[in-house]
């Protein structure tokens, strides 16, 4: 286990990436922390969860990753060399993403064809004939006949268009692939085939996937590691048996909690979270969370907690925290 | 329990294409009693949201809407003109669309969005009308209330968003809501939210509502009714109970397998998938319209397909059982 540690594909340190926004037409411009201060770790081959509301970062840290995005401060390796000191071309071929909307992501006026083989053409791999083997071995591997080649994005549904996405992903082999909300615009009976369609990809060519969802079920079923993300930070992160069976943050459990399985009877959940989700741009004092956690004491609201390790990960809470002067029987 | 609040027999829905006809609806039959929450669920292109909509008298003036009943409360909604519709709409039946994003008004404020049907429907001042949206935006969750009024949409969350058209569907306590995916741009932290407070508010104004999405899990716990609509037909309907505890349609228990659940789905494994797609509903439909992607399809599946079940649990299927007996997984 410790040897996969050290053969992190993908890390994080301290990432931190803050935009200004102005507020209003003549507003000033403030800082707004969309990742804050985040660290991971990706040993090959594991499926990393992000989860998280929208507005929480998941989406800049994909982009971060992808080198769309420069972190403000911090340092993102891949295979342990920096992410800024390698050329886009290389970061490329080792990292790919799947977005969420096959409708918007696929070039409608390209053909499938130039849609998969784009890749090899921008690498300088082969030639027209190579492509061409290349891009139907690819079509074969995620399930599309070689027909589509010729056809266009339009003529596909929703399934097939993700379909191609992923060949677009996979043709330069890449080592990491990022996916994000890769399931949640499709019908359920197509999302169960991208699900696992990426399930076998991953064990066929060792992939490494860094999967973002808001859908929790999902998530459990198909990652190996989960970091729970709220207002740019981590809050808990744990192995998938870890994070899924014995959540320890009062965020964690909520989302859990939230989650709807077809079980008839049970009626809707009261997750206690009260009110929205806060604005990023005036984050709540101490403790991101504190408004809308139902633990709350006066200690949250001052203090920010620190990253404790925890037997299947860490977590960023008070509750758990030995040195906090938060006593249980305050909690209760 | 007397006569229905809203019922519903052989609606079809054509629409003139480019190669022929499009049956996109065909021949549904559906009750809805007050107080009640039908969950009518399916994937994209089953004809749910068109369903609402010829419900509300809302379809494109091309599309062709027939039906044997639709009566709502003793009014014909067959034969009802656009004036009788207008004074429905709003009124006593409401809609809260999908997309909270595009179906608000950027131009108008949210108070003027909010009171617009009140002022229209029933006879109340300005004032009265702000004072009930102040009340209902508060019903909703909605701190500050009153300050929110003169807001535009732009200037809230989707969730908030979500809310507000929530509390417009309610300005006039309809006695039928028609929800149209109305959680499905939502987060999940969210979406538990809103649907606690429909369920709620439904309870609390005996409303009833028609909830049309594709979630199974959100079917399952808002749902007195289900419907499981597959390529425009309705091939089970029952109580959440029956529909969820004993999937009868092949389709229906295709559909639970493709979810993982928590807890019982191992996890990794491989999950169940329906194969192939949705047959093209152009032209003549023959016989099932699952048969193509059935794993128990018979020869027999092409002719009349006879409905089958007992008392509110019914399916259409050839096979006396729905095949249940052929599966060894459950569902």
């Amino acid at each position: 286990m410790s040897q996969q540690k050290q053969n992190a594909v993908l890390e994080l340190r301290n990432v931190t990436k803050t935009y200004r926004v102005k507020q209003g037409l003549f507003g000033k411009a403030r800082p707004l922390t969309a990742v804050n201060d985040v660290s991971l770790s990706l040993p090959r081959g594991e499926v990393l969860g992000l989860v998280g509301e929208s507005g929480c970062g998941k989406s800049t840290l994909a982009k971060i990753l992808l080198g769309l995005e420069m972190p403000s401060s911090g340092q993102v390796l891949v295979d342990g060399q920096e992410i800024g000191a390698q050329d886009r071309l290389s970061l490329a071929r080792r990292i790919q993403p799947i977005f969420q909307d096959p409708y918007s992501s696929l070039n409608p006026r390209k053909s499938i064809f130039d849609i998969v083989s784009l890749p090899l053409r921008v690498h300088g791999v082969g030639q027209q004939a190579d492509w061409d083997r290349e891009v139907r071995k690819i079509l074969d591997i995620v399930g599309l006949p070689a027909r589509v080649m010729n056809t266009y994005p339009s003529q596909m549904s929703g399934g097939q268009r993700q379909r191609v996405a992923i060949a677009r992903a996979l043709i330069m082999k890449p080592e990491i692939v990022i996916c994000d909300e890769p399931t949640s615009a499709l019908d359920v009976s197509v999302q169960s085939q991208i699900l696992n369609l990426l399930g076998d990809l991953r064990r066929e060519f060792g992939l490494t996937y860094l999967f973002i969802s808001h859908d929790l079920a999902v998530v459990e079923h198909l990652a190996t590691r989960v970091a729970v993300m709220y207002l740019g930070r981590i809050v808990e992160e744990a192995d998938v048996a870890g994070l899924f069976d014995a959540a320890r943050h009062p965020y964690t459990q909520a989302l859990l909690k939230s989650v709807l399985t077809p079980e008839p009877g049970l009626g809707v959940p009261d997750t206690q979270l009260g009110m929205a989700y806060p604005n990023p741009i005036d984050p709540p004092s101490g403790c991101h969370f504190h408004p809308r956690c139902p633990m709350m004491t006066e200690h949250c609201r001052k203090v920010a907690p620190r990253s404790l390790p925890t037997p299947q990960g860490r977590v960023e809470c008070h509750l758990f925290d030995p040195e906090s002067p938060m006593t249980k029987a305050e909690v209760a | 329990m007397d006569k229905p609040l809203l019922s519903v027999r052989n609606l079809t829905i054509d629409i003139p294409v480019g190669g022929g006809t499009l049956h996109a609806v065909r021949g549904i039959d559906f009750d809805l009693n007050r107080g009640e929450t039908l969950c009518i669920v399916g994937e994209s292109g089953s004809g749910k949201s068109l369903t609402s909509l010829a419900l509300m008298g809302l379809l494109g003036k091309n599309i062709r809407r027939s039906a044997d009943r639709m009566d709502f409360d003793g009014t014909d909604l067959i034969t009802a003109g656009p004036r009788k519709m207008r004074a429905l709409r709003g009124g006593r039946i409401s809609m809260i669309f999908q997309e909270p994003m595009t179906s608000l008004n950027p131009a108008y404020t949210i108070g003027d969005q909010l009171t617009e049907a009140l002022l229209l429907h029933r006879k109340v001042g300005r004032e009265a009308a702000r004072a009930r949206a102040v009340e209902l935006l508060e019903k909703v969750g909605i701190t500050a209330a009153e300050s929110r009024l003169s807001q535009y949409p732009h200037q809230l969350s989707g969730g908030l968003r979500q809310r507000v058209m929530i509390a417009m569907a309610l300005m006039c306590e309809p006695e039928l809501i028609i929800a149209d995916e109305p959680t499905t741009a939502l987060d999940v932290t969210i979406q538990a939210q809103i649907l606690r407070l429909l369920y709620d508010l439904g309870r609390e104004m005996n409303m009833a509502m028609i909830l049309i999405t594709h979630d199974l899990g959100v079917v399952a716990r808002v749902a007195d009714k289900v419907a499981v609509m597959y390529a425009g037909e309705l091939v089970e309907t029952g109580s959440a109970q029956e529909v969820f505890g004993a999937p009868a349609h092949p389709y229906t228990r295709g559909l639970l397998r493709c979810i993982p659940l928590p807890g019982k789905t191992e996890r990794g494994s491989e999950l169940g998938t329906i194969p192939g797609i949705v047959p093209s509903l152009i032209g003549d439909v023959e016989g099932c319209a699952f048969r193509t992607r059935c794993p128990h399809a018979l020869p027999e599946c092409r002719a009349e397909i006879p409905r089958r079940g007992a008392g509110e649990h019914l399916f259409r299927c050839v096979h006396p059982d729905g095949a249940v007996s052929a599966e060894d997984v459950p569902a």
